[in-house]
């Protein structure tokens, strides 16, 4: 495959070449032209006035080892457990996992690994079909190459054509592996999944540059199409005791590699209960806070509304909250009902982490702020004005 | 011991912004950098020259232009650098770029790989796992700190969710490296002269015998379908005035969602 401009439609506005992310297009003779730096983004075709932009296959394109894919059939969530416990993300992901099965008209695995029959029962309530478990104790805390080794081998047997895991420390850990060795596409970081209209395949869309663009992303040609989704972003449909389904027992494979030992798991010791991906309400701040003990400020309404505190990452560099508080791209996704931004600009990459929320309240002291274009209610003004009043009003009015 | 640390140039992100009018990237001026992960992956292996026998190799597949990303990591204190590139690895998805660099590595040789935890143009975080699993080697990811090191063990710690792990590994190994790790060094001045006048050594496909079919964009399952501007717009309301209005405006909207 090549990007190529057709000389005779290419305008010279030059649009291409101000959007091109590689510096990979150049004006040469008056015309726009894609040099040996194209990395086949194809964002310049969506940019083009003139549809001038064209992707040209290249003869080695064909591939002469095309999957059979029809031979691939079912949607298959791998549920992640910490401590035996299932973790939210695995019920987020039957939800939506659910739905795709649905639209496919096919069944709904789940993959348990070092968890009790018990916790693949609850999997089976929240829409699972049947549920692949290997409760052996020796899968309960996380290590790469026994999870790839069992997941791989669940796959191959099994063909299901979609795959779904979440976007955590330990799905993308060892995901890329099963992918690498089945040699199937795997997007990371899905904010939604769809079926194709009229087709089988998943379109898994997210955020890429730093999230000032999405992508739609395909895997028209390989099964199983795999996916890792961050918490927090598919919505938990309800659960139903009515549902049924089967639980396979899986043995652990005896010959596989395993060249890593976990020595030791410690927990964060938390500044706050509530964990902020659990939480309803979220009070979070940024550098606009100008030190650590806004923080405290910020800690005492948390409190009185029954929330946790977030950051951005300019407040968590500062060294003003923990790391495991920072919301955005680099820190976690969440999705409250009431997300409360005090002094915190609303920069791409803390927005991707925050933008579903439920009711976004900003206090910014600078109107223009682009934290105002997601918010549901703005507050223009100084933080240490307000929210002190705030505070004082809402203990009076409890009395 | 070799120590191999692989790293990517790319546009800082950061700087990346989006024109509202066309809801087209705006990249005039953006910069490219070495991966910001990647420094700490640079940092981490020289660390580890400073304390026993090894040699830092940084590995990187891109365009020529890379060669800058390459200095850079040769001023920062890298013995060797060495450019993959080829016009067959155009269009590589994380499949196919970990499987070419894999290809890249089995040709150096290596006992310990280093690499940032995610490249920040498309923060997969996918190219370091599926490296080790094509080398056939472990992996540790998010590592945040070493605690030991020897030529055949190594102990680091790996941040997970809710806490982190203590991990023992064999060697060779893999790890991807998170900011917690280390704070990467500037580039001394005989370290920038250094680079000024280092031998990059330049490898293309012929160089590392890989399927043609399984490169670039033919060895690629994912394919881009389109790109377009996120969605942000919501409906607002805005309160401006004197500090007291608006404390009561925002009790009133707290009281009206049921948060108090
Ligand atoms: C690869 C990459 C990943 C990143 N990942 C993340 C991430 O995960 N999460 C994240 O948050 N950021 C992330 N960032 C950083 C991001 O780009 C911004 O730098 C950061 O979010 C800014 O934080 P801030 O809004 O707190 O600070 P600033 O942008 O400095 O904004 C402070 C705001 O406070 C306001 N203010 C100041 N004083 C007051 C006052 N007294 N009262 C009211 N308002 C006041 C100011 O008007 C300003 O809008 C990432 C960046 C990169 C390059
Ligand atoms: N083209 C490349 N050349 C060398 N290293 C790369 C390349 N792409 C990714 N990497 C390495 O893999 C890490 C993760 O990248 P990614 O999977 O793209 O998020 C980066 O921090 C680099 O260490």
């Amino acid at each position: 495959m090549q990007i190529k401009v057709d000389r005779d439609l290419c305008s010279s506005c030059e649009t291409c070449i101000a959007s091109c992310p590689y510096e990979a297009i150049v004006l040469q003779e008056g015309k726009a032209f894609v040099n040996e730096y194209c990395q086949i983004c194809r964002i310049c075709l969506s940019v083009c006035p003139e549809g001038a932009i064209k992707e040209v296959p290249d003869a080695q394109d064909s591939k002469d080892t095309v999957t059979d894919i029809s031979a691939y059939k079912g949607v298959m969530v791998f549920a992640e457990q910490r401590e035996g416990k299932v973790s939210q993300v695995a019920f987020e992901l039957l939800s939506a996992g659910r739905r795709l099965a649905d639209k496919l008209s096919v069944e709904l695995f789940a993959v348990l690994l070092g968890a009790p029959e018990s916790e693949a029962n609850e999997l089976i309530k929240w829409g699972a079909d049947k549920v692949f478990l290997c409760s052996s104790d020796s899968l309960t805390s996380f290590n790469d190459e026994p999870y790839t080794n069992i997941v791989s081998k669940i796959i191959k047997e099994h063909k299901p054509e979609i795959v779904l895991t979440g976007a955590t420390a330990i799905g993308r850990s060892f995901f890329p592996r099963v992918a690498a060795r089945l040699h199937a596409g795997l997007t990371a970081d899905c904010t939604s999944l769809e079926i194709e209209d009229g087709g089988r395949n998943l379109l898994a869309i997210r955020p890429a540059f730093g999230g000032n663009i999405m992508a739609t992303i395909m895997c028209p040609d390989t099964r199983p199409q795999m996916a890792t989704v961050r918490p927090k972003v598919m919505k938990k449909c309800a659960c139903s005791a009515n549902h049924t389904g089967t639980i396979v027992n899986i043995e652990v494979p005896t010959n596989g590699k395993c060249r890593t030992k976990v020595l030791e798991t410690t927990k964060d010791a938390d500044f706050c209960s509530i964990n902020i991906q659990e939480a309803e309400v979220i009070v979070s701040g940024g550098r606009g806070l100008g030190n650590p003990k806004g923080f405290e400020m910020l800690k005492e309404l948390a409190e009185l509304v029954n929330g946790t505190l977030g950051a951005s990452r300019a407040a968590v560099d500062e060294g003003w909250i923990p790391y495991n508080h920072q919301v955005g791209q680099t820190g976690k996704t969440v999705c409250p009902k009431i997300y409360i931004a005090c002094g915190i600009s609303g920069a791409v990459q803390h927005m991707v982490g925050m933008q579903s929320s439920d009711i976004i309240i900003a206090i910014n002291k600078n109107a223009e702020a682009p934290i105002f274009n997601i918010a549901n209610y703005g507050i223009v003004g100084d933080l240490y004005e307000i929210i002190p009043r705030l505070i004082k009003r809402i203990k009076e009015e409890r009395g | 011991m070799k120590i191999v640390v692989c790293i990517k140039q790319v546009p800082d992100t950061a700087e990346v912004k989006i024109n509202p009018q066309t809801n087209t990237l705006m990249r005039d001026g953006v910069p490219s950098i070495i991966n910001p992960y990647d420094l700490h992956a640079i940092e981490a292996a020289v660390a580890i020259k400073e304390v026993m026998d090894a040699t830092v190799t940084v590995l990187t597949m891109g365009p020529p232009q890379a060669e800058v990303a390459l200095r850079e990591s040769i001023a920062m204190g890298a013995d060797e650098a060495v450019l993959l590139s080829d016009r067959a690895f155009a269009g590589s998805d994380t499949w196919a770029t970990a499987y070419t660099l894999s290809g890249a590595l089995k040709k150096l040789g290596f006992d310990l790989i280093f690499c940032g935890k995610q490249a920040i143009d498309g923060d997969t975080a996918q190219v370091g796992p599926a490296m080790a699993e094509f080398l056939d080697i472990p992996h540790v990811a998010y590592v945040s700190k070493i605690n030991s090191i020897s030529d055949t063990v190594v102990e680091v710690r790996r941040m997970m969710d809710d806490g982190y792990d203590v991990v023992e590994t064999s060697v060779p190994v893999l790890f991807t490296v998170v900011r917690e790790l280390n704070q990467p060094r500037f580039a001394s001045l005989k370290g920038k002269m250094r680079a000024k006048n280092a031998q990059i050594r330049k490898l293309t496909h012929a160089d590392i015998e890989l399927d043609e079919k399984d490169l670039g964009l033919s060895g690629s399952p994912t394919q881009v379908k389109n790109i377009f501007a996120p969605e942000m717009k919501k409906e607002r309301v805005v309160f401006e005035g004197k500090p007291e209005e608006q404390v009561t405006e925002l009790h009133n909207v707290l009281k009206s969602v049921k948060c108090i």
